[in-house]
């Protein structure tokens, strides 16, 4: 493994203070979460990213980005997990970009990513529990198109999206990888509906349910039937994304919480003089520190192409959620009565670590994955 | 540094042309690890051909300087080394107690004279060393230590008892901390090596719950040690010790892991309850593999928090108590034979790593203190 050179250490300082100062909790999660914005997330920042130019993370430098990987968007990711900031980064930036890359809609969308403009999404789970290979949404052949019938559910971000990159079955049966198409689906496109739902953390995620939405052939993204490696692709950004997100909420969770117990009084003594509680926090330390390691091996064996990188991102993908859930069970406990209250911002670290948590696959459904890639 | 890929075709010819066959199984108990010492009894022709070999390289110790018997490789060309010998499965030539403490500790503490002398015999696996730091009231209180070292003009005498020291019935020479001024308590203890076989020390081992005995008591009666066999300044030892603890507990998070695998592929459990629970510490190793390869870097670059060896030491220890738990459960009836197999002896042996080398408890007073920084810690 190599450490952070210095251009990605300019990175992350570039990131840490920008997201610190216009991304905190009292900006950007409360002010939209208590105007109750339709998006959950303000498009004001997202120019402020774009102008940093940090929407360009993952896109080529000849489409004019910074042509990076999954390290760089860690960075930037751990961050905003720090933060608690709302913003379509994860969703657009890094997932969706990475599914268009290489094919003809990255020039249609790029340009708007790059812009801080666009905002993109992408509808893969059909239940409750993520399982990208069964998905069964229906495309049908009609012409020189394809007809588009079922439903999708946790969409993040989907009643935002210009753009909804959706997974539909082509061919082949629920289970199968083969026989998956990806389809760019324009968000006004006939018969498409969307619920916007708002989750516990104040971010929104869509129902759609798609009846005889019809589509071109140019709506394809990739391969017909050939949907599963751009797919895949997306999926391994996110999930590692997603870990360094984590990694970012259990660090502000336990800063949050150690702050405290070098503040609380009770029988005349700081709480964090008490060992019962330093060696919960110590624990917490070490295992954050395992956590980071565990998302930083994955960002970095995606972008070498190294061939065990499916493992180390379903690793740092179970390894974090359960490491961010121990952070804010810990940061709510150790906070006792206030950490209950809506007041104090603790517990919203614990409703953003439910969200990412289930977000590609839980902590059950990577586990699964370790064990199957590693033969067992 | 040489070409990397010159250096890496050059060290994998050399090992393929060097490393007998028999070294390039996996060690499949105690009895294949070579220690060496004076009183070694080498396994094999294999096992002394492969030392041999090594040690005139100075790849036993492939980054200690050459001058003290070390290869003189950069720490690229020690990684490369470290990769081509797992790339053919290679055991170590030697494992010791002074490569993987004493050394380190006398490469920044030592005279000039002292490294000349002691290191290059590390390196050719000539003298086996012990460590001689806990004692029966002084445990996880190790600054509590008795041990008594009195000056006496032309050299030291030592009167006391260490305990849990690994080997010591084995071990040629010992490194050692003794109480050498009682006004201060970690700066009254000075860092002492001196010959097993000097008058007045006895060894005498302890049976463990595994069967085993790895670990004994030692005794100091009266033993007589020359004045220049201190390491660092009188009453400056503590330093020492605590640099050396940094090492020892490198040493000891790795133990059972790193050549390990995945459980889950090692056992193929039936069972999907205990399946599900072989996924989740596989997940838990593979992430502290991570995080054992990023510190690893880290220290190299000296941006590691020196306190950080402390949460190595506590997750690695506790993860192979779990992986011991596992296997046990893995393994049902067939596990809990005594005289073959092993499982449970290293089950049992394992529950000795989350004590040896600074309790897990211990650790985590270090975390808080050091690296949180909570008030009273």
């Amino acid at each position: 493994m190599t450490l952070l050179t210095d251009d990605q250490k300019m990175l992350q300082e570039t990131a840490a203070s920008f997201l610190a100062e216009e991304g905190s909790i009292a900006k950007q999660l409360r002010h939209w979460r208590d105007i109750g914005c339709k998006d959950g997330f303000g498009h004001g920042l997202w120019k402020q990213f774009a102008e940093l130019g940090l929407t360009g993370i993952c896109i080529p430098e000849t489409h004019g980005g910074m042509g990076l990987g999954a390290t760089e968007a860690a960075l930037v990711l751990e961050e905003i997990g720090r933060n608690l900031t709302p913003s379509p980064f994860l969703a657009t930036a890094v997932v969706t970009a990475r599914a268009i890359e290489g094919t003809q809609h990255a020039d249609r969308w790029f340009p708007g990513i790059l812009a801080g403009e666009a905002v993109l999404a992408l509808a893969v789970d059909e239940g409750a529990r993520h399982a990208p290979e069964r998905a069964a949404l229906k495309a049908r052949r009609q012409g020189n198109g394809f007809v588009l019938n079922g439903a999708k559910q946790f969409v993040v971000q989907g009643a935002s999206a210009d753009m909804i990159l959706t997974a539909a079955r082509t061919a082949g049966s629920p289970g199968e990888v083969e026989g998956l198409t990806l389809f760019a689906v324009p968000k006004e496109a006939r018969g498409l509906a969307i619920d916007n739902v708002a989750l516990v953390d104040s971010s929104k995620a869509a129902r759609l349910t798609f009846e005889n939405v019809e589509l071109d052939a140019d709506a394809v993204v990739g391969e017909v039937d050939g949907g599963w490696a751009p797919l895949r692709r997306a999926l391994s950004a996110g999930r590692a994304g997603a870990a360094a997100e984590l990694v970012g909420v259990a660090s502000g969770a336990s800063a949050m919480t150690l702050d405290y117990l070098r503040q609380r009084k009770q029988f005349g003594k700081l709480i964090g003089e008490f060992q019962a509680l330093q060696h919960r926090a110590a624990h917490l330390h070490t295992e954050i520190e395992i956590a980071r390691a565990a998302a930083h091996k994955a960002a970095q064996s995606l972008d070498s192409g190294d061939d065990r990188a499916e493992l180390y991102v379903s690793v740092a993908k179970a390894k974090t959620a359960d490491v961010a859930s121990l952070a804010v069970r810990e940061g709510v406990q150790m906070h006792g009565g206030i950490g209950m209250t809506d007041e104090h911002d603790i517990g919203l670290f614990m409703k953003r670590e439910a969200v990412l948590g289930e977000l590609f696959g839980d902590v059950y459904y990577h586990r699964e994955r370790v064990a199957a890639l590693s033969g067992y | 540094m040489s070409d990397p890929d010159q250096f890496r075709a050059e060290t994998r010819a050399f090992l393929e042309g060097i490393c007998p066959p028999e070294m390039r199984t996996p060690i499949r108990s105690e009895a294949d690890v070579c220690w060496g010492g004076r009183n070694w009894t080498f396994q094999s022709d294999a096992q002394r051909q492969w030392l041999a070999a090594m040690a005139e390289r100075g790849w036993t110790v492939p980054d200690w300087p050459k001058d003290y018997g070390g290869g003189g490789l950069s720490s690229a060309e020690a990684r490369v080394l470290k990769e081509e010998m797992q790339r053919i499965g290679a055991r170590p030539a030697l494992t010791s107690f002074g490569i993987s403490m004493l050394g380190p500790a006398l490469l920044k503490f030592g005279t000039e004279e002292q490294k000349k002398h002691y290191l290059p015999q590390i390196a050719r696996g000539e003298i086996r060393w012990c460590q001689g730091y806990s004692e029966p009231g002084a445990g996880s209180d190790l600054a509590g230590l008795q041990t008594k070292a009195e000056d006496k003009g032309d050299h030291w005498l030592i009167n006391g008892q260490k305990v849990w020291t690994s080997y010591a019935d084995k071990a040629d020479w010992i490194f050692c901390l003794v109480r050498t001024s009682s006004e201060s308590k970690q700066g009254g203890i000075s860092f002492l090596l001196f010959d097993m076989q000097t008058p007045g020390v006895s060894t005498k081992p302890i049976l463990l719950i595994s069967g085993n005995s790895p670990f004994c008591e030692t005794f100091f009666d009266d033993v007589k040690v020359p004045k220049d066999q201190i390491v660092g300044e009188v009453n400056k030892g503590w330093d020492v010790a605590k640099y050396l603890l940094g090492h020892e507990r490198e040493m000891i998070s790795g133990m059972g892991l790193g050549m390990a695998g995945s459980l889950g592929a090692t056992t193929k459990p039936a069972d999907p309850f205990l399946r599900a629970e072989i996924a989740a510490f596989d997940v838990d190793a593979l992430a502290f593999a991570a995080m054992s390869e990023r510190f690893a870097a880290m220290w190299k670059a000296g941006e590691a928090h020196p306190a950080s060896p402390s949460m190595m030491k506590y997750a690695g220890t506790e993860l192979n108590k779990r992986r011991n738990e596992l296997a046990m459960a893995a393994g049902g009836s067939d596990a809990l034979e005594w005289e073959n197999g092993g499982t449970a002896r290293t089950w049992l042996r394992s529950k000795g790593n989350s004590i040896e080398g600074g309790t897990s408890e211990i650790q985590l007073n270090i975390v808080a203190k050091h690296i949180l920084r909570l008030p009273g810690a």
